[in-house]
């Protein structure tokens, strides 16, 4: 606070305000939409107001057959797929990152250099300039419906190995000096010194890959034909083509509703870390 | 870079770095190279032989008038998306930079779209935006506005502009308050000493000082613009109508995966990738340079 300018003040929150419920207002909508039944739901102009069919709907969209007249895995069965895939990604992201920042931070070894700048290939090249090529590779390893397929090819990560290479670079060298003198050896250092010390930065990363994860949908898509293999994400694709022909916007919004529910409740849980994470991982 | 004191050389740092040289080699590399010598093919229609052309795919791309719309029209929607969400979020932020209480509260409640998912975006706006039932045809109707992002070019763009940058608010919003935050308040106060009203100094200290986050930003928001909004596209228009909102992204993965042109998709995703390379050389200089500071 620089001088006290009351009218300021209330000008401030004011637009603050505003900001917020423009923000929240897509959100306000589909949890709406997720409280009324289907024919309320056909009717122009759609409510603004929440309705008393929300139990029904869910119960409807998580355990029913989701979308009447499409043939989708049922929705919880996609939500676990979406976690399944959340998961693996954001721990293999951060072990295989660990170990290769570990190697190239604290050996000296021939091509050193050499795998770094391999590493940073990665960052150049996200999945949707490489789409066709990617996908072929896959499929001849036999890894399409498959939650191999699914996660490990997104699992290379350079900002992560660049992340945890600033992280070990920071933390002082008589740490391994007296861990050599103590007779440690290389392994026994990175487990009892580096991973602990590096907990939080580890904590961090791991909030935005989730999100990351959850949040695929180009991959998945190409790699999924099997309804049993299908990510909640995804599924919102298929629901709207459906709408075009039956619209059930309770169901497709409670839907959209669930899928967003777990990344964002990481977000906002965990804030702290989450934005310790995004201004790590970006710069 | 390397540690002054490091462990001796053995077959160790190999099994270390491996799973992740391995995945970038089979996943990355390949895939890539693959891309590029594709590009140089032409397969006929039966997919049965293929010609080795050289440039002539990229030639056909550079003289074909739907790909160079597409690129105009990436182009366009990029610096919509940025320029509306990064002025967006600079005022919010201008604002809660200001507040006392509450604006960790405020910051709370501006940065959860970051989790959420482009398509579920895309969703949440078709949603609203939907011409039979949605909440806004419905308002607009009142002004005389009739809406239908189904058949009209320029609604469907103002629509998936929207929709991305909804969702890029919250991330630019909470780089603009970490950069506002750390201006030193004795400086801003130095300002208002001198007489500076807030208006001021918002346009003459605070905007100047915090350019390093909006150069940033660009950078980000351009490529999040160019490779991230495939899942709105896709969920909201699916390109149309008659291709106005297809950006790069979408063209690559219809022209490859819907129209089956393997060599016309490979050497898209080749000028992509050098797109991409170059702006992530921007992206690290700038870095390198604010490491300066």
């Amino acid at each position: 606070m620089i001088e006290n300018r009351p009218i300021l003040n209330i000008v401030s929150h004011v637009v603050l305000i505003f900001g917020v419920l423009i923000v929240a207002l897509p959100i306000w909508i589909t949890f709406v939409a997720a409280t009324h039944d289907p024919v309320r739901m056909t009717q122009a102009p759609i409510p603004m107001l929440p309705g008393g069919y929300f139990w029904e709907n869910f119960k409807q969209t998580l355990f029913g057959g989701g979308l009447s007249g499409t043939e989708t895995a049922p929705v919880w069965r996609m939500l676990l797929n979406s976690l399944f895939m959340a998961l693996m990604i954001s721990f293999g992201k951060i072990a295989i990152s660990l170990l290769s920042a570990f190697a190239i931070v604290y050996f000296k070894f021939p091509f050193r250099m050499g795998f770094f700048w391999l590493i940073f290939i990665t960052l150049m090249l996200p999945v949707e300039v490489r789409i066709l090529p990617t996908f072929e590779v896959v499929a001849d390893l036999g890894m399409l419906n498959s939650y191999w397929g699914l996660s490990i090819p997104l699992i290379a990560s350079a900002t992560a190995t660049f992340m945890f290479r600033q992280v070990f670079l920071t933390i002082p060298d008589e740490m391994l000096e007296s861990a050599r003198i103590d007779g440690a050896g290389p392994m026994r250092f990175f487990w009892d010194i580096l991973i602990p010390l590096s907990r939080t930065n580890i904590a961090a990363l791991f909030v935005i890959l989730f999100i990351y994860g959850w949040n695929q949908y180009l991959w998945p898509l190409l790699i999924t034909t099997e309804t049993d293999m299908t990510t909640i994400v995804m599924s919102i694709k298929q629901m709207l083509e459906a709408a075009e022909q039956s619209p059930q916007w309770n169901i497709i919004m409670m839907t959209a509703l669930l899928a967003m529910i777990p990344p964002v409740f990481v977000v906002v849980a965990m804030q702290r870390l989450f934005v310790q994470g995004l201004t790590e991982t970006d710069k | 870079m390397l540690k002054r004191v490091h462990f001796p050389t053995s077959l160790l740092p190999y099994l270390l770095v491996a799973p992740q040289v391995i995945i970038t080699l089979v996943f990355f590399v390949w895939p890539a190279s693959q891309a590029v010598y594709q590009s140089f093919l032409i397969e006929d229609a039966f997919g049965i032989s293929t010609e080795f052309v050289w440039f002539e795919n990229f030639i056909y791309l550079a003289t074909d008038e739907q790909y160079l719309d597409s690129f105009g029209r990436t182009i366009f929607f990029s610096v919509c998306v940025a320029v509306l969400s990064m002025s967006a979020a600079l005022i919010l932020a201008g604002f809660a930079d200001r507040i006392v209480r509450g604006a960790t509260t405020y910051r709370t409640l501006l940065i959860w779209p970051y989790a959420v998912a482009p398509v579920l975006a895309g969703a949440l706006w078709v949603f609203m935006f939907n011409p039979t039932l949605g909440i806004f045809p419905y308002l607009l109707e009142f002004v005389g506005v009739d809406w239908n992002h189904y058949l009209n070019g320029s609604q469907a763009m103002m629509l998936v502009i929207f929709a991305a940058a909804w969702k890029q608010i919250a991330y630019n919003f909470l780089f603009y308050l970490a950069a506002m935050q750390s201006i030193p308040r004795s400086l801003i106060e130095a300002a208002a000493i001198d007489g500076a009203g807030p208006l001021r100094r918002f346009r003459d200290h605070i905007f100047p000082l915090v350019s390093p986050t909006t150069f940033f930003l660009l950078v980000i928001n351009a490529v999040y613009a160019f490779f991230d909004t495939f899942g709105i596209i896709h969920a909201v228009t699916q390109g149309g109508p008659a291709n106005a909102t297809t950006i790069l992204v979408y063209k690559v993965f219809n022209d490859g995966f819907v129209g089956l042109d393997l060599g016309g998709s490979a050497a898209q995703s080749v000028i992509l990738m050098i797109l991409v390379i170059a702006m992530t050389v921007v992206q690290f200089r700038y870095v390198e340079r604010k490491v300066e500071y």
